[in-house]
Parts: structure tokens; sequence; C-alpha cells
């Protein structure tokens, strides 16, 4: 599905300040796959997903998506086929507009609504929206003329999921998407997510910093260190590990051991 | 006095539009577009123009599709060539002067002596009596503004608002803002033009300085406007921009009728209400820091 064939990136070559964030990184997709991938602080998860979802051009290697060369293909036009989450509930839906609104957005991007520029929400629509808000179980469906800012952060990661997974991408970015929400709320939004993607056979890659988590969800697990995947491991190979055997297996792949705050405070 | 309300009530619904260019440039898009006051002079340039030539009615879209390519330049130059979005829109307003000069003949001021404008056009259809000028701008402008408000609820319009709501999210909804931006500058520039379109045939002259300060009047209505209304919806923003318009020149004809202030003055005032109309939040909570300051003053134990 999602084929990326040795990419690297460079943030200001030739500077004092000159960061190898990836490098020479290869990584292929099964359709359906559901990746999680953890790794120590500025590991290049983050860059792997914005060279994935085209904030920038890699500086070598090619990316393939569904049979397709997107290497060189603009953000905006990457994210027809792909959705992603980040930390920060707040990028992903407009404050100023209603629910409603927020929704025939991301509605925008099924094929047979790109030229239809001056259509606007029809009844249809609407009740549509309302059963696929119904599904997150938040009571956002009787809420659809509301401003999104009145939400919360986890009603908000919630919508975004749904604005995301609507019209099911080719393939979902997940940026450490529950990592600013509460523990009770962290669970719920990771149950939807479960939910979505099993239902939709979505191919997703998950950045987490827990652990647990990075094992029991998903059938695969890639670790990342230095702009490198150091360890890569997948159905029945990675049923059979622990975390402790994951963070060794780390130590191995990297020459060191893991060191992410993050994953140290939750552990 | 009537007469006063009458003018006022005129100029108030023909200024809305530019003050509807600004709701949809600064509050939806969230950019301070500075072409404004350039743009409206070439609006009414090119309709006087075309009025001077007998072609009122022609001169109207005209100056509608001359202001929306002003508006393509400034979104060009931010979008494309990377210019910061206010000095963007003070290039294009420079390089609109000599454009004006252009339309207008190469001469400062241009009247309309005995010519047709749209105004005596209407008038001659009879409807309105002595109010058809009334009737006209408030037709032009409140079509215009349903127009506006129909489409910011089209797939494109959400598009446009999303972009000044939340540019990331917009990325990665499969929007090119660089499009959007430009659609909504496109558009802005095309109502204020119209109003200078209008004001030009209503005035039957037009100078070439007769755009100085109009992006100031324009925010002045629009905050007017919305600290009556409120700005929850486009819609109450949509009428907002039109009552804080009729609101601006009324208390304009008080002003020249009743001669409180100085009728010169009336440029420095409009621009000391704007200020401290936007500088309100951060007042507002220095007077509130000041006064926590204080009370902890008086606790300190001493």
């Amino acid at each position: 599905m999602l084929k990326i064939n040795n990419i690297s990136k460079t943030f200001n070559p030739g500077t004092v300040n000159e960061k190898k964030a990836l490098e020479n990184v290869s990584l292929h997709l099964l359709s359906g796959d559901f990746v999680t991938i953890v790794g120590s602080n500025g590991a290049g998860k983050s860059t792997l997903f914005n060279a994935i979802a085209g904030a920038f051009f890699a500086d070598e290697g090619s990316i393939t998506l569904a049979g397709e060369d997107i290497t060189f293909k603009p953000e905006y036009k990457r994210s027809r086929e792909m959705g992603r989450l980040f930390q920060d509930p707040m990028r992903g839906t407009a404050p100023n507009m209603t629910i409603e609104e927020n929704l025939a957005l991301a509605y925008l991007r099924t094929a047979k609504h790109q030229n239809a520029f001056f259509s606007r929400i029809s009844k249809a629509d609407r009740a549509f929206f309302r059963d696929q808000l119904a599904l997150l179980d938040m009571g956002l469906e009787d809420r659809m003329r509301q401003p999104v800012g009145l939400l919360s952060g986890g009603q908000r990661q919630a919508l975004t999921l749904l604005m995301a997974t609507m019209v099911p991408p080719k393939v979902l970015l997940l940026d450490e998407h529950t990592a600013a929400l509460d523990p009770a709320t962290a669970e719920k939004v990771l149950a939807i997510t479960e939910d979505v993607v099993s239902r939709n056979k979505i191919t997703t890659l998950m950045v987490t910093h827990n652990m647990k988590n990075a094992l029991s969800l998903g059938n695969r697990t890639i670790m990342m260190d230095s702009g490198r995947i150091v360890f890569d491991t997948r159905d029945e190979e990675r049923a059979g590990l622990t975390v402790d055997a994951l963070l060794e297996k780390f130590r191995q792949g990297a020459g060191k051991m893991l060191d992410n705050d993050r994953i140290l405070l939750s552990n | 006095m009537l007469y006063v309300t009458q003018t006022a009530l005129e100029l108030g619904f023909l200024y809305a539009l530019v003050a509807m260019a600004l709701f949809v440039s600064y509050r939806i898009l969230d950019i301070a577009d500075l072409t404004t006051d350039g743009c409206f002079v070439l609006g009414a340039a090119v309709s006087v123009t075309c009025a001077a030539a007998g072609h009122p009615v022609l001169g109207i879209p005209a100056a509608m599709i001359a202001g929306s390519a002003a508006g393509f330049i400034t979104a060009f130059l931010q979008t494309r060539l990377g210019v910061p979005s206010i000095l963007a829109g003070i290039v294009t307003n420079t390089g609109l002067y000599t454009v004006n000069l252009m339309a207008m003949g190469w001469s400062s001021n241009v009247s309309l002596l005995k010519q047709a404008t749209v105004f005596t056009m209407f008038r001659d259809t009879g409807i309105g009596g002595g109010w058809y000028k009334v009737i006209l701008a408030a037709f032009v402008t409140v079509l215009m503004g349903l127009l506006v408000l129909a489409f910011l609820r089209t797939r494109l319009g959400l598009s446009v608002r999303a972009t000044g709501d939340n540019r990331d999210m917009v990325r990665a909804s499969s929007i090119n803002p660089t499009f959007t931006i430009t659609v909504g500058l496109c558009l802005a520039n095309a109502l204020t033009a119209l109003s200078g379109a209008m004001v030009g045939q209503y005035q039957k002259t037009i100078d070439i300085n007769g755009g100085t300060g109009i992006v100031v009047i324009g925010l002045a209505c629009l905050i007017i406007g919305e600290t009556v209304l409120g700005r929850r919806t486009v819609t109450k923003g949509v009428i907002a921009v039109i009552v804080g318009s009729v609101i601006y020149r009324m208390i304009y004809a008080i002003v020249l009728y009743t001669k409180v202030v100085p009728v010169d003055c009336l440029k420095l005032l409009t621009a000391v209400i704007v200020g401290l109309a936007i500088a309100a939040p951060s007042i507002r909570d220095w007077v509130l820091f000041q006064r926590r300051k204080a009370t902890a003053g008086r606790k300190g134990g001493r």
C-alpha cells in the first residue's frame, strides 16, 4: 500500500545546525497494516510523518502510495488520500465553524465532490454526518450547529478522527494523537481509533509513547532512533514480545538505551 | 434633517460594501488587506470612465472585474512570491495609483456632467420617489450581502472560512490554501471596487485621492456593527457591517450638522476609535492586571 524507499532528509544543510532527521529510511506497508511506532527523543518519527504527508519533500528516495509515485506531490493533494491527526487537538478542526461545517469540509475529499465548489450541505449529507457522529457516542450528533471551539479536547480529537476517516483514506497517520488528553479520554479515543481502523481496514501508522499500547494495538511495531528504523517486528513474532524484551531489542538495534522522557514517565 | 438622514442612509449602504469586503478579508481570511484604498478608487475610476463614455451599467461589473484583478495580484504576491500579506497589499496599492490615473485618462479627477448614471437611470423608472438613491443603494448592498452569505455556505466558501480559521487543518483536508486565499481576496476586492463604482456614479465625480483612509473607515464600520450585533455567526457578521456602516454615516452626519467636532478632524477621530476598539482586549487585560497588582499590594501584609 505505502512504499517508502530509502528516503533521507537533512535540515539546515551546511550550517552548524545541520540535522540529519531521516537517513535512508525504507518501509513497506501492506494493505490493512496497523503499525505502531516508538522511538527516542528526536528519532525522526514526526519527520517521517511529515515526509509521508508531504509537509516537505524528501532530499532523496521515493514514496509510492497504492502504486502511484507521490514523491513530489504537494501536501494538499496527498491529503485527499491520507488522514492525519496531530497531538494537539486544536490543529485538526476549525474552531469558529460548526461541527457540521467541519465535517462538510472533510467530506470534500471524496472524488465525486471534488468539483462541486458551489454545492451546499444537503439533507442527505446532514443525515450521514449525524449517523457518523452517533458512532462516537459522545452526544455530538445533537450539537451539529455549535462551533467546534466549544468542544473539549477529547471531543475535538474524536471529531478530527471522524473527519480523517469518514471517507476512508488509503493511509491514516496518527502522531501521538492521544498524548494531550487525560487518561480516561485518551482510552476512549484510542478505542474509537481501533474500532474505526478495523471497521474500514485502514492502513495506519501510529506514533505512541505508551509501550504497552505499542505492543497491544495493531499488527506491527517499528522502533526508530536517530533517523533510522532500528527494529521492525510483526504478527506472531511480535505477539511473543514483552515491553522489556522490546526495550532490549531497541538497545541492540540502536546501541544505546531508549531515552524518551515521555516513555520513561509513563511506564 | 430629513435630507441629512437620507444622505447618511445612502452613503451608509454604499460604503457598507467596503466593510463587507473587510469582513471577508480581515475577519474570515484573517488577512489585513491594504489593497482597499487603491482598489476603491480603481472601482470608481473604471465605473465613472465607463459612465462618461455612456455605459453606466456596464461600468459596475467592469469595476468589479478590475477590483478582483487587483485582489488577485495581492494574493499572488503573498501566496506564490512569499511577500508578507500586509506588504503585498501596500505594494499593490502603490501600483494601483498609476493604474487608476491610467483608467481616468491620466487626469487626477473625472466628473460626469450630463451623462447618465445608474442612479439617474433608476430615478427615471420612478420607483421610490425622492428616496430612489437610498433604495438603489440598499438593494445593491443587501443583494451582495445575500450573495456573500450564500457563497460562504458553499463548500468553496467553507474552505475559505477554514483557511482563516485553521491553516493546518486546511492543508490536511485537501484544500489548497493558495487557492482559497486567492478566491477570498478576489471576492473582497470585487466588493471594494463595487463600492467605489457605486460611490463614483453617486457623486458624479472621482478624485485620484478619493480612497485615502477608506480601509480604516471600513474597519470602523465593521467594529461598530460587531459591537452592536455581536460576531458569532457569519450571518450576523454580514448584517453587522451594513448596520455598522449606516451608524457610522449617521454619526458623521450628526457631526457635520451640529459641528461638535470640526469636520476636518473626523479622520483622526475615526483612526483613534478604530485603534482603541482593536486594542480593547489588550487594554482590558492591562486594567485587570493593574487591579490585581493593586489588591496584591494591599494584602501584602506590611
